[in-house]
Formats: C-alpha cells, structure tokens, sequence
C-alpha cells in the first residue's frame, strides 16, 4: 500500500507535503491535479512533512490535494529500443507525445514494447551468472544488445531455463533464475535502475590505457583524452563549447553517444534531430543518429528534471558499457545542472554556500565524474564510458565553484578562450591553458609511440613547447618593439603561429578539414616540425611574417584537401618550394 | 482585466502581511499562479503556505490598507487573442491603452514550451541589409538575439529599422520600461512606414509601476505564437529592455526575502529568461517566431549576471560600439555573433560568404593589433599600414549601421577591399574562391 499524503505549501515547483506514513529521500510520488497527474521527487523530510521538488510547472495547484508515493526512487527503464530515441529528462519518449507543446503530466512509454526482436541465447541451462552476466543478444540497430541478469539481482543464480532462438517482445519472460534459496525469478529484456546509483556489475576499473581518437587535432595530438577518461570544457558563451561538443559527438570513436542536453538551447538539440539522421558516420559509414541518444532536457523545459537528466543518460551509458561497449557520454552543460541545484537549495532555504551553491556541490560532482571509466566486464570482455562535460562558468571567470569542482575530478582541460574566438581562432581551446594528464600517463605514452609513431610523445612536448616559447616572444615583442628585439624572436613567434594555424585551428564546418585521421595529424605534426626545426635566417623583422604566411597557406591548403590527394600533395610541394629559397638564403651567406 | 465582481466569488478583507511589492493573507481553495484584485489592482499568487496565501501585487502595495478587498479570479493571467490584436497597443494587463475591447479567444500567458521534436531546424535567412548584420552575423528566423548596447546607443532605433526589413508578417513590439519617448518613436517609425497594421505592441513605459513589467513578454510572446501556430505566420518579437525586465524580477524575488545569486539578481535568473527566450520557434508548417531583444549594459561590462546569462541562452548577440576612427556606430565584428550563421551563410547566400568573413575579421583583428602597436610608439611595417587602411574602410563601408545593401553587393565590396590592400596568400581563403571572386585592383 502506497503512502498517500496532501499538499500543504506551494513556492513555484517546491511543495509541501503532510503525510502519515513513511517517506523515503528521493522516493518518487505524484500530485494528482484534476485529471494529471504530476511527478515529483523526495528532497527533505522534517517529521510528517516532506518536501518534494515537482518536476512540472504547478500552476493552478491547491493546497489539499492528494499525493501519493511511489516507494522507489527515480528509476530509467533499461532494453533493447533506447538507441536513437530523444528522451526528455525522465526518459519519456519526445516522439510519442502528441501536439506541438508538451502537456503537463503527460508520461510517455521509452520503449517499445509490441515491438518483437530476434532473440539468441548467449547462456545455457545450468549456467552460474550474477548480474550483468548475459544470458542473450537481440539486435538493436546494428548494435548486438545484450540481455542481462538485472542489476538489481543480488548474489548468484543459477540459469533454469532459456528461451529458444526467435522472436520476442521485450516484456516477455526470456529466462527464469533460480537464486541460493531456490526461489525462481523471471526475467525479461526490460530492468530498472534508479538513476542515483551507480551501477557495478563489473569486475575491474584500471586506469585509463588508449586514447580515444576524436579526430580534433588539437586534442588527439596535443591533449588526448582517453577512453573511459574524462573532461571538461569551461568557457564563456560564444566560444565555441557547443560547436565543439557537436563535433566530438560526430567524429569520435565510440560505439555509442550519450548526448544530455542539459539546460540548453531547444535548436542545439533540433540541429542533432535534423543533421544526425542524415551524417554519416567516418568509420562506420552508418547514420550517426544510428548510434546517437538524446536526452534532452532544454533550459525552458522543467528546472527540477534537468538535474534528473544528466543522472539518466549516465545510467542509460552504464546499461551499454556492461554490454561491452564503447560510449561517449557528453553533457552540455552541467552547470545548468548545478543551477537547478542551486534554486531548489534557495527555496529550501538552506545556508548557501559560495555564489550561492548548495554546499555539497563539489561531492556532487566528483561523484558523477567518477562514474566514467574503462572497465572489465564478469566474462573478461571490456567497455567503457569517455565523459566530456561542458561548464559555462559565470561572467567567463573559472575561478567559480562549478569550474573549481571539476576541475579537481575531470582529468582533461580543455579551457576555450575567449581571445582565441573572438579572433575566429576555432576551436579556441587554449594551448597553454589547457591539459590532458593523461598525456604523463606512462600506459597512455607508450600505447600512443606504438600505435602512433614512434617518439610521438616527445614531438607532442616538443609542439607544445614551441607554442610556449612563441608566446613568450610575442609578448616581448609586444613591449620592446618589433625593431627593438633580435630577429629571432620573431621567427620563434611565427613558428609558434605556424602550429596554431596548422595543427590547432580546423574548421569544423569544412568537409575536409572537420575531421582529421590520426594518421594524418602524425603526417601533419612531422611536416610542422620538419618546418619549425629548420634553421631559418633573414635580413629583417619585416621579412619574417610574409614568408611564414606563404608556408602556413601552403599548409592550410593541405588540411582543407583529401589526404594524400593530388591537391594534397601538390600544396606540399609548394610548401617544399618556399622552404628551398630559404636554402638558397643560406648558400648564398655561406658563400659571402 | 475584469474587474468586476461575480456573484460567486469569495471576498477577503483582511490582510495579515503588507511589504512593498506582496501582500498575505488567509483564504482557501486559491490555486498557484492565480490572480487576485486586490484593492483594484492586479496582483497573483506567489506562495501559498498552509491556509496563507501570499499575492505579488504588480502596481506596487503604495496605499493598499490591512481592509483592502481581494478577490481571487479563479486563474492565471490571460490575453484575449484574435486578428484584432493587429495595429494595437496594449498595457502590460493587454487592456489596448486607446481604449476599447478586443474580440478573441481567451489564453492562458506563460503557457507550456514546445516539445523539442516538433521544431524544425531553422532556415530562413532574414536580410536586414546591414553589412555588420547580414555578412558577419546572418539573422535566421526561429533565432533569439539581443543587442548588447549601453544606454546611449542607438539601439531602439537599430531594432526599429531591423523589424521593418525583415519582412515579417507580424512585429510585436515588448516594451519594458520603454521612456514614453521611444514609445512614440517606435509608433511614428512604424507609422511612417505604413506597418501599423501589421504591429502588435505591449508597453509598459517608465510611467507605469515597474513590477507590472513581469507580464509584459509573456503577453507579447502568447501574441506571438497564437499568429505563428495558428495562422502559421512570421514574427518578429522586440523585446526592450531585458535588463529592465530583470531589475523587476530582482525586485520581486528580494521582496520574497530569497537570497540574491551573482549582481543582487534571484538565482533562478537563468530559467526565467530562458522560458521567454526559448519561445523563438521555427514551426514545420511555415510559422515562426524570431526574437530580437535589447539588453543594456552598464559601461559595457558583459559579465554582469544579466547579460552573461542572456550570453548563455540565446543565439549569439550584436554588440553596438561607436567607431571613432569614421565616427559612426558601428556593429563590432569581434564581440558579436549569431550562432544560427551557419544555417543560412554560404547555402542561401553566395558559397564563399563563410569565408570572406572570416577573412575579413581576422584582417581587422590584425589591423587592432597594429593600432595598438602605433599606439604604444613603435614602428609600423607595411602590412601594418596595410591593414589600418584597410580597417578603416572596411568598417564605414561594412560595418556602419547605415549601410543598406544586398548580400552580393557585400561580399563583392569586401573583394573590393582584399584587392585593394592585399595579396591572396595574406588574405588566407580557399584557392577555387580566389580564382573565382578575388579582384585585383593594385
């Protein structure tokens, strides 16, 4: 019997609710307002009262209105259907509402369930599982989806029986277990799993040892992030976060992307629904809406779930990586996230911590980073989620709490500038500000010299290090004079130019360019340091900066063609030519 | 607003709690978000705490006594929405201010948002005929956009001339906090040009309680979409000035004793204007509502919580700087952006439209870095001297705000320019568009 209780304060989607019997934090309840029912969540209890956020608008709502509670807490509904599929916040299927404007209390089913899938057993009768052991396979999309022992199955079981090789409806029992007490448990394609926890059903979680390709020159070749990693993009608006996120989703290797649209732009998400379905994956060759899910949770869309949507689409990428696979998970932006937190904290009127964020922000956050990883699954195969959160930090200053949290947790920086955008330098990750630790990993260094080439690290540090020493000469000049510095100085700050227009800026939007294989940045980084090693010489300052300009054209025109096309190498050659007169230079002082 | 009594309806005459801007009392059965009459003037529901109601009174509680009558009307704010609404200006109620009725269908303002899968990408390019708009900051229909401007900026005016170019089918003109005189010259301008009939407005100007401000944009924006679901129209919504329109919620949110987030402003700041924002919609059946809105700044400090948080919800924005070097109000290539560009440039305009721009801006980037170089006493190199030419031109020929004209006229302007001062390999754009476009004046 469900605990039933009324209403007794309404502060916009913060109500009050009196009840008699037993209220759990985070349980689940409804307001039944006239014919909708509203859903809400458990946030605080002092005595009979439970205060609970309403994860809908409260218009109209009395005082006296009866609630009931759920006895569970949010949970996500995990089987075969989720892939492709845009979700609210709370995992209701966008698609299958009707109308143009979403009604309020209208909850839709997120899979489907008269839908049949061909069913292959992995397991056979007798066998010992726990869960997350996979009893069988059904085919979602091209993906071979996993049908698991539930999460929530505490302990072994033994397999009783097993459904044949056919057809099946996801709530249709598959398999029946038989725990240590000889009790017999049905299961079907369809568990649940309260989105709060983190789900464990694996063996081990080692440190990050791969790289996960991107296929962004700027973070494959100088801050690669790894798989089963994490990462974070703080940066004022108009930098590009979005852009970039987009374009990480489109070009990375991964099975499976995450999105949580969290708090953003309703046309952000649109531009995903319109564009996906029509891309083409660059290693797959399939529609990227193929391996795409959307939780979408836009920022005029309820306040309350939009910190329950970040926590849904890690469980949904839980749910995959236990199959064995690799997932992206990106959320733009969670400091949306931490907002919402911060106004339900506000009405709660608890005592607020800085900027007025709930105190326990930063061990909200590390947390949710730590649920990321490579792991090991029971049956020795692995997966992983690769987590990229964006942070749109306040007047674009990092020092604010969201930032400083994760930025204790997120192993990669990528700090976008807003310098760098306004001089339409994209992506404006900032080369000095930014790292990835994962680059002093020593499993990550060699893993990269085998599988890239050979002393890429050092070429990597050496990049870096150029880009160092340009700025520090930049920023001389820029005291001194032109004229008041050695020669010198200006070649160190053009070759550090030559790195940023070649290897870090790649425009996004061309077909070519918006992609780059690891094998070409290898080939790029060798031809730019092979320009950047030379030993140039020349007469004046003024010099300088146009023959640099004629090298990084020559350049630029390489990454806009094919690899290795004619256009290609036809840019290099030049690029050859321009370098030779600089060799004739030479001659001829050396001659003198 | 009726104000007239029903027979059924329940009468308070005690209140237990007057400040500034609420007033409590005890009364049953009253929902969320309804309205009340209290003592005459509109007020709604806030908080409701037990049996206490507390009601947000939007003229301000000036006068209002402990026996002043309340009477709850059983709903939320509404607007009667019809054709009739055409060539009309409305109080912040939407009672017309000259007076008289309106015939139509009563709406619930503030109502819910579209689901995210029933938009459509937008596509449509809105052409203003200002360079500094249309070449580096293309306008898209479905868009939401503010200028960032100080005080005195010549924003209201921009806007004006934007709403009558754009070709929509409907302009609804938001004024919170409007001087009386803007509100006339919006009147005349749109007179002038002979599209009263097809302008909407709701205005609260700076004679009317500033509380009364908070309802303003959800009237215009229920005007809005009742034209663009309805009669699958273009809109156009003006929304001016949203910094105004935020100082009212802070007033509102302080008086509730909340505790204030960054710049004394309530910490839901970022969902209240993203409600409205996020109201700019491309329909699939042809409807759409664009919102151009003005957010002042002060000393134009963009980290200020009002326009930082806009910054975040909406799509790009259009800073206004006066030029000193041509002596015109220029719109700053650097600092705005519409993030919508992408959608339209080089597809519905000219293929090297993308790269032009950016070839442009970058030229002028490298003319700053040159200005600040001359400014600190060194000496100029001839790429330098180059690219202040350059600059120069480029910014009176491009990016005044009185340029008018066609998006090719633009981009052959800008090879006009390129030609004028440099080679291709300085001006860095692909080498097909170069073989194509480029004009060799030297």
């Amino acid at each position: 019997m469900n605990t039933i209780g009324n209403v007794t304060g309404i502060i916009a989607n913060l109500v009050i609710v009196e009840t008699e019997g037993t209220t759990a934090q985070n349980e689940i309840c409804f307001i039944k307002h006239g014919d909708t029912r509203l859903m809400a969540e458990v946030i605080k209890v002092v005595g009979n009262k439970s205060y609970i956020q309403v994860f809908e608008s409260t218009r109209g709502l009395k005082i006296g209105t009866e609630v009931e509670f759920m006895g569970h807490m949010l949970e996500v509904t995990l089987g075969p259907g989720i892939l492709s599929k845009n979700f609210d916040g709370l995992q209701n299927d966008l698609n299958k509402m009707d109308g143009v404007f979403l009604k309020r209390g209208e909850y839709t089913d997120p899979l489907d369930m008269d839908k049949k899938y061909e069913f292959k057993p992995l397991a056979k009768e007798g066998d010992k599982v726990e869960a997350g052991s996979w009893l069988g396979e059904v085919r979602e999309n091209w993906i071979p989806h996993k049908i698991m022992v539930p999460f929530k199955f505490k302990g072994g079981y033994t397999v009783k029986s097993l459904k044949k090789k056919g057809e099946y409806t996801p709530d249709e029992a598959i398999a029946v277990l038989i725990d240590s007490d000889g009790k017999e448990h049905k299961v079907t394609m369809v568990q649940k799993w309260p989105v709060k926890v983190p789900i464990r059903a694996y063996k081990d979680k080692p440190r990050p040892f791969k790289i996960m390709e991107t296929g962004i020159r700027v973070m494959d070749t100088l801050n690669p992030m790894a798989e089963g990693g994490t990462g974070f993009i703080p940066g004022p608006f108009g930098s590009g976060k979005t852009v970039l996120q987009h374009n990480l989703s489109k070009n990375a290797e991964a099975d499976l992307v995450v999105i949580a649209a969290c708090g953003e732009r309703a046309n952000e998400v649109v531009e995903i629904f319109t564009e996906f379905p029509e891309l083409e994956d660059p290693r797959s060759g399939r529609k990227l809406m193929e391996r795409t899910t959307i939780i979408a949770n836009t920022s005029n869309m309820p306040v309350a779930a939009r910190e329950a949507s970040v926590y849904t689409a890690m469980t949904i990428s839980e749910y995959y990586r236990a199959m064995g696979l690799k997932v992206l998970l990106l959320a733009d932006s969670t400091s949306r996230w931490a907002q919402a937190l911060r106004e339900m904290s506000n009405r709660m009127e608890e005592l607020p911590g800085p900027d007025g964020f709930p105190m326990d922000l930063s061990a909200i956050i590390a947390n949710f980073y730590a649920r990321a990883g490579f792991v090991y699954l029971p049956d020795g195969e692995s997966g992983s989620i690769t987590f990229i959160g964006t942070v749109s930090p306040a007047g674009g200053n990092l020092k604010e709490p969201v930032t400083e949290s994760t930025k204790k947790v997120a192993r990669c920086f990528y700090a976008l500038s807003q310098q760098r955008a306004d001089s339409k330098r994209y992506p404006a990750i900032d080369p000095i500000e930014s790292y990835s630790k994962y680059l002093e990993y020593p499993e990550i260094a060699e893993y990269l010299n085998k599988n890239i080439s050979e002393n890429w690290t050092e070429s990597v540090l050496k990049a870096k290090d150029i880009l160092l020493r340009g700025k520090e000469a930049y920023e001389q000049i820029n005291i001194l004079g032109d004229d008041g510095v050695p020669v010198d100085y200006h070649i160190r700050y053009w070759k550090s130019e030559l790195i940023d227009f070649v290897i870090l800026q790649q425009d996004a939007f061309d077909k070519v360019d918006a992609s780059s294989s690891l094998e070409r940045q290898d080939y790029m980084l060798r031809k730019t340091l092979e320009v950047t090693d030379f030993d140039f010489s020349f007469e004046s300052f003024e010099d300088v900066g146009p023959y640099f300009k004629r090298m990084i054209n020559a350049l630029k025109q390489m990454n806009y063609s094919e690899f290795d096309s004619d256009k290609f190498k036809k840019n290099e050659k030049e690029l050859e030519a321009i370098l030779k007169e600089q060799e004739k230079e030479k001659v001829k002082e050396e001659a003198q | 607003m009726e104000k007239d009594t029903k027979a059924f309806q329940r009468v308070y005459t005690k209140l237990s709690q007057l400040t500034k801007a609420t007033v409590s009392l005890n009364a049953k059965g009253i929902g969320y978000d309804e309205l009340a009459i209290v003592d005459g003037r509109l007020a709604q529901v806030v908080k409701i705490m037990g049996d206490i109601v507390t009601l947000q009174i939007f003229g301000g509680t000036e006068g209002i006594a402990t026996n002043a009558e309340v009477i709850f009307a059983g709903k939320s704010p509404t607007l009667k929405v019809g054709e009739d609404l055409a060539g009309r200006f409305f109080n912040a109620y939407g009672e017309p201010i000259e007076g008289g009725e309106i015939m139509g269908d009563e709406r619930e303002i503030g109502g819910p948002s579209v689901n995210p899968v029933r938009r459509k990408q937008p596509s449509e390019f809105i052409p203003t005929g200002i360079a500094g708009i249309d070449l580096n900051n293309a306008l898209v229909t479905g868009q939401k956009i503010p200028f960032f401007a100080d005080p005195d900026q010549p924003y209201n005016q921009v806007m004006a001339m934007v709403a009558l170019r754009a070709k929509a089918d409907k302009i609804i003109l938001a004024g919170m906090g409007l001087t009386r005189d803007d509100y006339l010259y919006f009147k005349n301008v749109f007179d002038n040009a002979g599209a009263l009939d097809r302008i909407v407005g709701f205005i609260n100007t700076t004679e009317d309680p500033p509380v009364e401000r908070l309802l303003v944009p959800d009237m215009a924006l229920s005007a809005a979409e009742y034209f663009a679901v309805e009669k699958n129209e273009k809109v156009l919504v003006l929304l001016t000035d949203m910094t105004l329109y935020s100082d009212a919620l802070s007033i509102v949110s302080n008086r509730m004793d909340q505790i204030p987030s960054k710049d004394s402003m309530p910490g839901s700041l970022y969902s209240d204007l993203a409600r409205l924002y996020e109201k700019a919609v491309q329909f699939p059946d042809g409807g759409s509502i664009t919102i151009i809105a003005v957010t002042t700044l002060s000393g134009g400090d963009i980290t200020h919580a009002v326009p930082d948080n806009t910054g975040y919800i909406t799509e790009g924005q259009l800073f206004l700087r006066k030029d000193s070097d041509i002596g015109k109000v220029i719109v700053d290539p650097f600092r705005s952006l519409s993030r919508l560009k992408q959608l339209v440039i080089g597809k519905k305009t000219r293929e090297d439209h993308p790269q032009v721009m950016n070839a442009a801006v970058r030229l002028y980037a490298d003319a700053a870095n040159a200005k600040t170089k001359q400014e600190n006493g060194f000496d100029l190199t001839d790429y330098d001297e180059r690219s202040l030419e350059f600059a120069k031109e480029y910014s009176s020929k491009l990016l005044a705000i009185d340029v008018n004209i066609e998006t090719d006229q633009m981009l052959e302007t800008a090879y006009g320019l390129f030609g004028k001062y440099f080679k291709p390999a300085e001006v860095g754009i692909r080498q097909e568009f170069v073989d194509k476009y480029w004009k060799n004046n030297k």
